[in-house]
């Protein structure tokens, strides 16, 4: 009764990582900008990454460990990942899109010695 | 296992991490500018890390979880190199 009961909340688990997998991919394709793109897809896929391995930690007996440990990896180490390309490509100089109001870097006047050209 | 899965979830979880793998990898190809590329190829290997732990339910094999680690691992690293090398050359 409780294998039963913690597989399928397993398998529901592994549904909305699969879902949130898709929906960074797509917002990965749609949008309109590289910083836009960039939050929308680290967002979505940290949460599908790590709700895909919680939930096979769920189906199969033992794995909890490993599949917890790997989700706690992830959690640590996309942000930071996500930062470094964030801060990359505004020192290289990438154009944000016009509807980003207020751009903080430049109200504060926050000079980057590289910036510039486009790469 | 604690349950045995039917077939038509295996095809749905499968063909979904699929779609989300091609719409990531077109976004490489057209991306604009090298940090577009950047993003993509990162949000790949994030797509793939959990591609690979339905693998390793699909096949039943402990090893394919730790294969997953060290893909993550590697891949997290070589996003910050590529970084490193887009902000100020290596």
């Amino acid at each position: 009764m409780l294998d039963a009961f913690l597989g399928w909340l397993g398998v529901v688990f592994v549904f909305i990582g699969v879902f949130f997998l898709f929906l960074g991919a797509l917002g990965i394709f749609r949008l309109p900008d590289l910083f836009n793109r960039l939050q929308a897809g680290t967002k979505a896929t940290t949460l599908g990454v790590v709700a895909t391995s919680i939930g096979v930690g769920l189906i199969v007996k033992g794995w909890i460990l490993f599949a917890a440990a790997l989700a706690v990896f992830l959690l640590m180490t996309n942000p930071i990942s996500s930062h470094a390309i964030a801060r990359a490509s505004y020192r290289v100089g990438v154009k944000l899109y016009p509807g980003t109001d207020p751009d903080k870097c430049e109200e504060r006047g926050w000079k980057f010695p590289e910036g510039g050209e486009e790469k | 296992m604690r349950i045995h899965i039917p077939t038509a979830i295996w095809i749905i979880w499968f063909a979904t991490v699929s779609l989300a793998t091609v719409l990531a990898t077109l976004r490489g190809l057209m991306g604009p500018t090298n940090s577009d590329r950047l993003v993509a190829l990162d949000n790949w290997t994030t797509i793939t890390t959990g591609f690979w732990v339905i693998l390793a339910l699909f096949f039943f094999q402990f090893v394919l979880l730790s294969v997953a680690m060290v893909y993550a691992i590697l891949s997290f690293l070589g996003g910050l190199v590529i970084a490193r090398y887009l902000e100020r050359g290596l």
